[in-house]
Order: C-alpha cells, then structure tokens, then sequence
C-alpha cells in the first residue's frame, strides 16, 4: 500500500475496531440487515435437485436479499462506518456490477456521494447493473485500462483514493486489499455462515452439514459462510472460475495491498482472468482464502464456463431459482463431484446462493441462444 | 551511508539543486539513448522504471509508458541488462512495485540491481511496516532504499520514514498519483518543510513537475526534485532522446540560476 494511504488504512482499522466492540453499532447493523436487506435469509432444501444428484442439496438464498446478493452486507456496514469517519463519499469497484449496486444502494440510504469504477468489458456485458447504480444516483466511471475488468477497476478506484482519502471511503467489496480489510469485510459477511450454521443444524438436528460450497472470486460470500463453519467438521470447499483460478493455478504474490496466491508470469506481471463470469475474473484472491488453501481447512477447485451454463441451467428447471453466475460455479463442482462419487451419495451439501441471476440473463440469453 | 546518498549529498553541499528525471525501462528502441540524453543535460540521477502490470501510484502517462513497454516485451533482466552495458555516469535509482521485487526474490533481485549499477530503489507500495524484507536485502547489496513521505503523512510517521529512508527521501507533492498538473499545489512546500526539519538526508520531491519553472518552484524548500510524466510524454508522443535532453536542461539551467 501507498504511504499516501496508510493513515486512511489506520484510521479505517480504529474506525471498525470501536465499531465491532460497540453494542450500539452491532445494533443499528442488525436493524438495517434486517429491515432493508431482508434478513435473515432461508435455508432451502432442494428436493428435486438433490433427488436428481443423490446428494442433499441446500441453499443459503443471499440471492434473496435487498439488491440480489450478498454484498449488501458488507455495504450496509461500511456506510455506518463511513459516516462515522464523517466521510461524505464513497467510491468502489465492480467487477459483476453486483457490488458497486449495493454501494450505490448504501450511498443513496446513507446520503453519500458514490463513484463506481467499472472494467470496460464488464460494463458491456452487465448493462442491466450499471443502469441500476445510475438509477441509484451513483456516478459510474469506465475503467479502460490493462484488462479492462475487476483487476483494473480496483487499481482505478485507488488511484481516486489516493486523491480523495482525506473525504472520501473505499467500499473494497471483497475479502481483499490492505488490513483491515479483508479481516473487516469477512466480519460483515460471517452473518451469512453464522444464519446458516444455526439454520442447517436446525433442519439437521443438530448436525451440521457435510460440505460446505462457495464460490471464489476475492472470496467474499466463501469468506463469511466459512467464518459460521471453519470451527466445525463440515468440510469447506471454495469454487473458484476456471480462468481465474488464482489458489488453483497462481502462485504467491502481493498485489492491491495483501500476499496471496496470484496469477502473474515469472517476473511477477498480473496476468489477465476469463471468465463468463465477470465477478471471478480476477487474477487474485483474498489472503485468507490463500491461508486456510494451505493449512488444508478448506479445498479449492474450479469450474469451467460449459459446466456452469449447465449448473445455471439445471437449477433453474428443477428448483425455479435462477443463479447468477458467480454461484453457478460452486453449483457445477457439487454437480460434478456427486456424478464422480468425489461428494459420498447421501452427503449433505450447503452451497451459498451469493446471488440472483437476472444480472446474468441478457448475457446468458446471448450464448445460449446464439 | 549508500553511494547513492554520498552522490548526492556532495552536489546538495556545493549548493546545487538537484535534478532527477525518470524513464520507462524497455520503452522502445531508444529509452537508453534518452537516459544517456538525461545525464548529459545534467541530471544527478536517473530515476529507471521497472514496468508494472498494475502501477497503482502512476496516473495515465506512466500507465502508458509501462504497457506499451510491456507490450513490446520488456522485462526486468533485459532492462537491467541494458543498464548494466551502458555507463551513464550519474547514479541510477529504479523504480517499480513490489510483486516484481518479490517475484525476482528479494535478494536475487537486489543483487541484479547492484549488477546493472543501481544504487537505490524506490518501491512506493512498499509501507514502513512492510520493509523488513526487501531493506535488509537492498543493504547487503549496496542499494539504497528510498522511501515515499506523503503530504497526509504524520509526524511521528514522517520521522520514521526519514530515519529508515537512504539515499533521499522522496517527498509526494500532492495527494494523488503520478502526472503533470498544470500547477505546484500548496501541499508541496508544506511537505518540504516538513522534511527539512526532520531529516538532512537529500529531500527531493516528485509528482507533477513538467516545467522549469515548476521545478524552480517546488526546490525552493526542498533540495531538488524528480521529473517523470512530462519527459514519458515526450517519448510516448514520437520525440527524440535530444528533445527529452533538451527539456531536462532547460529544468537544469532553470534550477542553477535559481
């Protein structure tokens, strides 16, 4: 991290760390998660998707909270604490569109002034998302330097942060970028585990599920469903893009201010992530994902682009949920690995819904009827 | 003390103001040429980019230098190769960010900057709480670690950055990245002063300095400054190593009638 950032970084950590010690902030939190975000959300058991794999099948439904995904938990406590920090702008980045809608969605809840950087590439094929944060009052500004995706979004948004630290908050929408970052977004999205630790062991009496499945891009929903379950035997499998596969393919590096596994070359350049999916493409991951890869807690695996039209597909027709993408691949791993014997036949699988698929459905519109 | 800040020191002492221009390692068949052309005008050190993939501190010139560097393949052995068979005669400072330094290892890639000539580098998204790895390494090898003091940075900070800082410290004109601005912000003389008070190591200060006249501006507190943007754009946009050289002595003349 920049010297020009460092006091912002330290002033952000002191910020987060009253915050969590204090009753009256967990208290508003929890208000507003509760009476703007819909929380908690349900458990759903899939019948016939489970009858189908031979596998039990349940959903963490983030996809149906305020704004269609998980992120809403994580802006929801940044904008307290950035009007705490008396703050009055917000800036993020955005790869799906996902988060920047739920910063933008903050920022008109809070009266914040909101900037949105964006990848070229992903505001073509997220329209529908970039239209909704304009909707919202956000200004959104078209990153179109290097890969023009998340990666590059990410370095604009802190080049404006360089600028603007003294007034303004980077939103960081996932478990990366300097501390506290990762350790504080993880603690904003580990009401996603903790809700659903309590609300499988209420539909299991009392056990816990066998595997639990989420999808990794930063790693921000994984983070928080793997916060509720790292403490119990359930085993923890992230699912990572098949052309972003930065734990499955990348090797150590330190880029936007954290050490993790990165895809670069052997001089150490970030190389570029594909994926349908533009929330995976990024080339690197958060730190602790990369952490808990190599103490053995949690496994890494990837999904490719055809397995994930597939996953998408097939829970639409046999539950009438439509998947974004970025959860579709946690979806197409417990697909494959129940067809190859790798999830046992009777196992019980929770896989975090992070988000709804409308975002996705000009695109997927767009291959599958091509 | 590092050769570097010996260098640096001695021509501070005589009373002269310091020159420092900047270029992007690999960008184009004549980056070399215009190095040479730098040093000839009367710079007292060069500053050498290592191109980055993602140079978060470098607004759109030094972006552009580094991928269009990038792009026609430009690695740091080969830059540091180039370097290595030059003799430019005035010291050298690279300046790049931290995955390619932790990529090379930080000893190996310490010891190829001894190799190639360079004295000191700068790696601005390197903290102070961060350095425990690469400045003990750069030591062994004889390179200064130049550090980056911001214009929001705190005192106590301020003073750290001084003390552990070798070669120069490198004062942030303004709260931003990289690039010409048409005018020399209030932060900067603030920034200098500050320095000043704190440290008698060389304090140079760099981010939008395009003009001789900016130069002479922003070295008035300070004992110099550094030069990037407005020299990449001179390349970026077609011109010769000589028109690079001719600017860098204009700031030279500029600074020496004070």
């Amino acid at each position: 991290m920049p010297e020009s950032l460092v006091p912002a970084c330290v002033q952000l950590e002191a910020a987060f760390r009253d915050a969590w010690a204090s009753p009256d902030f967990h208290q508003r939190l929890d208000a507003l998660l509760r009476d703007y975000a819909g929380r908690p959300t349900p458990v759903t058991e899939c019948g016939r998707l489970s009858a189908e794999l031979g596998v039990r099948v349940l959903l963490k439904r983030e996809d149906l909270t305020h704004t269609g995904s998980h992120k809403i938990n994580n802006v929801l406590g940044q904008g307290l604490l950035t009007v705490a920090m008396g703050k009055g702008r917000v800036i993020a980045e955005t790869g799906a569109g996902q988060h920047g809608v739920a910063t933008a969605t903050a920022a008109a809840l809070f009266g914040l002034e909101c900037t949105v950087y964006m990848g070229q590439v992903d505001i073509e094929r997220q329209a529908l998302n970039v239209f909704r944060m304009r909707l919202l009052g956000a200004e959104v500004v078209a990153v179109k330097s290097g890969s023009r995706t998340l990666k590059d979004a990410i370095n604009e948004a802190l080049r404006d942060w360089v600028a603007t630290v003294e007034t303004t908050h980077y939103c960081i929408g996932s478990v990366m970028g300097p501390h506290p970052y990762p350790w504080m977004v993880r603690e904003f999205q580990r009401v996603v585990g903790d809700e659903a630790r309590a609300q499988c062991r209420s539909l299991l009496d009392g056990a816990d599920p066998d595997y639990v499945v989420a999808c990794v891009g930063g790693g921000s929903n994984a983070a928080g469903t793997f916060a509720g379950f790292v403490d119990t035997s359930a085993r923890l499998v992230g699912v990572e893009a098949a052309g972003g596969a930065a734990i499955g393919r990348g090797v150590p590096g330190v880029v936007h201010g954290s050490k993790s596994y990165l895809l670069q070359d052997e001089y150490g350049q970030v190389s570029e992530a594909h994926s349908i999916s533009a929330g995976l493409d990024y080339p690197g991951v958060g730190p602790e994902h990369s952490y808990l890869a190599a103490t053995g807690r949690a496994r890494y695996v990837a999904a490719d682009d055809g397995e994930v039209l597939s996953a998408l597909q097939l829970l639409a027709r046999f539950e009438g949920i439509v998947p974004a993408l970025e959860p579709a691949h946690a979806l197409a791993w417990v697909m494959r690995a129940a067809r190859t014997g790798e999830l046992p036949a009777g196992s019980t699988v929770l896989v975090t819904m992070s988000g709804r698929g409308d975002k996705d459905a000009e695109q997927v519109m767009g291959i599958l009827e091509r | 003390m590092t050769e570097l800040e010996k260098a640096l020191r001695a021509a501070r002492d005589k009373g002269r103001k310091l020159l420092v221009p900047y270029v992007t390692g690999g960008l184009g068949p004549h980056w070399i040429e215009a190095l040479m052309a730098m040093a000839a005008a009367g710079a007292d050190a060069v500053e050498i980019g290592i191109p980055f993939s993602d140079p978060v501190m470098d607004g759109p010139t030094i972006q552009e230098a580094s991928a269009r560097a990038l792009e026609i393949g430009a690695t740091p052995p080969e830059i540091l190769t180039a370097l290595e068979r030059s003799a430019v005669g005035v010291p050298l400072v690279a300046m790049t960010y931290y995955n390619i330094v932790f990529r090379g290892g930080h000893r190996r890639f310490a010891h190829s900057l001894a190799a190639a000539g360079v004295g000191g580098a700068i790696i601005p998204d390197v903290p102070l709480e961060e350095l425990d790895d690469w400045a003990p390494a750069a030591a062994a090898a004889g390179v200064a670690t130049v550090l980056l003091a911001a214009p929001v940075t705190p005192d106590d900070r301020l003073a750290e950055l001084c003390r552990r800082t070798e070669g120069f410290i490198y004062g942030v004109n303004v709260m931003g990245v990289t690039g010409a601005r048409p005018s020399v912000a209030g932060s900067s003389a603030m920034l200098a002063k500050r320095l000043k008070a704190v440290t008698d190591k060389p304090v140079l200060m760099g981010f939008g300095v395009s003009t001789p006249e900016q130069a002479v501006e922003l070295s008035t507190e300070a004992d110099g400054v550094i030069v990037a943007s407005a020299l990449m754009r001179i390349l970026l946009d077609g011109g010769s190593p000589e028109q690079v050289g001719d600017v860098v002595g204009a700031m030279r003349t500029a600074l020496d009638r004070g």
